[in-house]
């Protein structure tokens, strides 16, 4: 078989990850920035040339790594879902970089943004494996130093909150991992496949074996359990609101956009690519997640309007959010799965876009980030404002931008059911109206124009850049609001290559 | 199901530790016990590897005395997934033991809950 050139690249650019992270090491912090942002425009456009390419010859392909075939050796794999959420992913990361630059400045010590750049470039290899690979045991390998470089984002602003947000968030993340590693070494146990297409082989004779449908089970159960802590699903998501209200904004805004979304992404992978569809939705777990999903769509909604503290009320509607990301996989059709993967991105572009303007809003605001403190901050700082306010429509699903597809799409997978539609329907209603009510609240207050409060007028470093980090969020939710088509098409289209 | 439960005696000794390290990691209080309770939840998975890629009367997998039947060797593969896997848990726990430290440093305590109520009390 003849090898493009393009067909490299998801390998290069994980290996380009990996090594800039060890020469930002040796560099200064403003060496460290320049490396960073080069590999993060460098990724980008690899992977959309990657994109292209699958796109254009409509097959995903096999990228084998070293020199032993099939059953033996390493792959990766590369599909149109893999080559979009890759691009996608990078351009989200470059714009949280851009946008807490400023902050990063100011709450980080001189001598460790170097170590911020190391950490974010690992990140990024890690996402980039996660979504790429072919082996359950690399997959592994690569969400543990996705946790250990996430924990270092957390606790890279040294105060007391964020060092204890950070230990919450390693429990969590390493039960989690210690289940998904059992999982995994479960099911090489009863398959003798670490390959994602031969475990799927050997799982679809088992799953026709009276005597495997026990321990088939377990392993299922363990795997996504083990997932879902990871990415905060409800019941487990108590290290959330501290890690992403506390820490610098950069790494508040890459945590809620990626991090959880690249285990998601795995789950998703784990569901077609290594058990099968059937075979999972056979096992009932999906019926487990679709209620944790509602239960987290709710509290996670009234635990925002609780809160007085901005930060913290967008970072508990991150919770609502990954609730609705695994109620459209709870559901346990196609249409939820596609509705699911469009609220990834959906939720992506958004909830960055919310901690950044948050941040540029409480900065007019003496800092402070209690509620009444920010009335009429939107006037202060009109860039941040206006992002807020596309943030917050967005998120109560308000056509034109991405958060009304994603809600259409959940709303029509939800028709399709049977069981499980009144439940998800209501959910869904309530949910929204939740949202409005405390993303609304908040639009109000910053709209509020209000004389009594005087606040220098604070002179933040990096203004253009700020903005252009705003214009480029606003665009990509209404990129993804208007023309959402296309977008729908290449997850369908990247659905079925999974299989 | 259940007949097996004593041939495979090590798969079961595996899961069980597995569990107990899981409890200590979620249930203690003490931030150095959950640490150990981390590596036993490890030690278990490698344990459970280990134990599964052994067959009794097989020989190390290096090529000896010009053999090269695979019959007369194990499966190299598990046993090179516990050492990755050891590698993990070590970066793993040096990070968690790290942190440890730092938070011992500012509240002088071990306990998270602990922690966490002085946190609420300072209101930062």
């Amino acid at each position: 078989m003849h090898f493009q050139l393009v067909q490299n690249f998801p390998f290069f650019t994980i290996l380009l990850c990996l090594i800039s992270a060890v020469i930002c090491s040796v560099l200064s912090g403003k060496a460290a920035r320049f490396v960073n942002t080069a590999l993060l425009i460098t990724v980008t456009v690899m992977n959309a040339l990657v994109f292209m390419y699958v796109n254009m010859t409509g097959e995903s392909y096999v990228y084998m790594m070293g020199h032993f075939p099939a059953p033996w050796g390493n792959e990766i794999r590369v599909g149109v879902l893999e080559a979009f959420m890759a691009t996608f992913f990078a351009i989200i990361m470059l714009l949280s970089m851009f946008g807490g630059h400023h902050k990063l400045l100011e709450e980080v010590d001189e001598e460790k943004h170097r170590l911020y750049y190391i950490l974010v470039n690992l990140l990024l290899s890690s996402l980039l494996a996660l979504v790429y690979t072919n082996d359950l045991f690399t997959a592994y390998v690569f969400v543990e130093i996705n946790t250990i470089s996430a924990a270092g984002l957390i606790m890279i602003r040294q105060i007391g909150r964020t060092i204890e947000a950070a230990v919450r968030y390693m429990i969590m993340s390493l039960l989690g991992s210690g289940l998904l590693l059992m999982g995994i070494c479960m099911l090489y146990d009863l398959t003798g496949h670490l390959l994602m297409s031969n475990i799927k082989e050997q799982v679809a004779i088992l799953a026709t074996d009276p005597n495997s449908q026990v321990p088939l089970m377990i392993t299922i159960t363990i795997m996504s359990v083990g997932l879902c802590i990871k990415c905060a699903l409800f019941p487990f998501h108590a290290w959330l609101p501290d890690a992403y209200g506390y820490s610098t904004v950069s790494s508040a805004a890459m945590l809620s956009s990626l991090v959880s979304k690249g285990y998601i992404f795995l789950l998703i992978k784990i569901i077609y690519r290594v058990i099968g569809f059937d075979v999972y939705e056979r096992s009932h777990i999906m019926n487990i997640l679709f209620i944790f999903a509602l239960c987290g769509m709710i509290f996670g909604s009234v635990s925002a309007i609780r809160e007085s503290d901005i930060r913290r009320m967008i970072a508990f509607s991150s919770v609502a959010q990954i609730g609705y990301i695994f109620m459209g996989i709870g559901m346990g059709t196609k249409a939820g799965m596609v509705a699911a993967i469009f609220h990834i991105l959906t939720h992506a572009a958004t909830k960055s876009l919310l901690f950044i303007a948050a941040i540029g809003l409480t900065d007019v605001s003496g800092y402070s980030r209690k509620f009444y403190d920010i009335t009429g901050a939107g006037y202060r700082n009109k860039v941040a404002g206006v992002g807020f306010l596309v943030g917050s429509l967005s998120m109560v699903g308000v056509p034109l931008f991405s958060g009304f597809i994603s809600k259409y799409l959940f709303a029509t997978g939800a028709i399709k059911l049977t069981g499980k539609m009144m439940p998800a329907l209501i959910c869904l209603a309530v949910s929204t109206i939740l949202n409005a009510i405390y993303f609304m609240k908040t639009v109000i207050r910053i709209y509020t124009p209000d004389n009594s409060l005087h606040y220098q007028s604070v002179k933040t470093k990096d203004e253009m850049l700020y903005a252009f980090t705003m214009v480029g969020f606003i665009a990509i939710n209404l990129l993804l609001g208007i023309n959402s088509h296309p977008v729908v098409l290449f997850i369908e289209q990247g659905l079925e290559m999974f299989s | 199901m259940g007949n097996n439960l004593l041939t495979n005696y090590g798969q079961l000794v595996a899961m069980t530790l597995f569990v107990i390290g899981f409890a200590n990691l979620l249930l203690n209080k003490n931030l150095i016990k959950k640490i150990i309770g981390l590596n036993i939840m490890d030690s278990a998975v490698y344990l459970f590897l280990a134990e599964m890629g052994y067959i009794s009367g097989r020989k190390v997998p290096i090529l000896t005395d010009g053999i090269e039947k695979a019959t007369y060797y194990i499966n190299p593969i598990p046993s090179g997934l516990v050492l990755t896997g050891i590698v993990v848990s070590v970066s793993v726990s040096a990070l968690m033991l790290a942190l440890t430290v730092r938070l011992y440093q500012r509240y002088h305590t071990l306990n998270l809950d602990e922690i966490s109520m002085i946190l609420k009390k300072e209101g930062a």
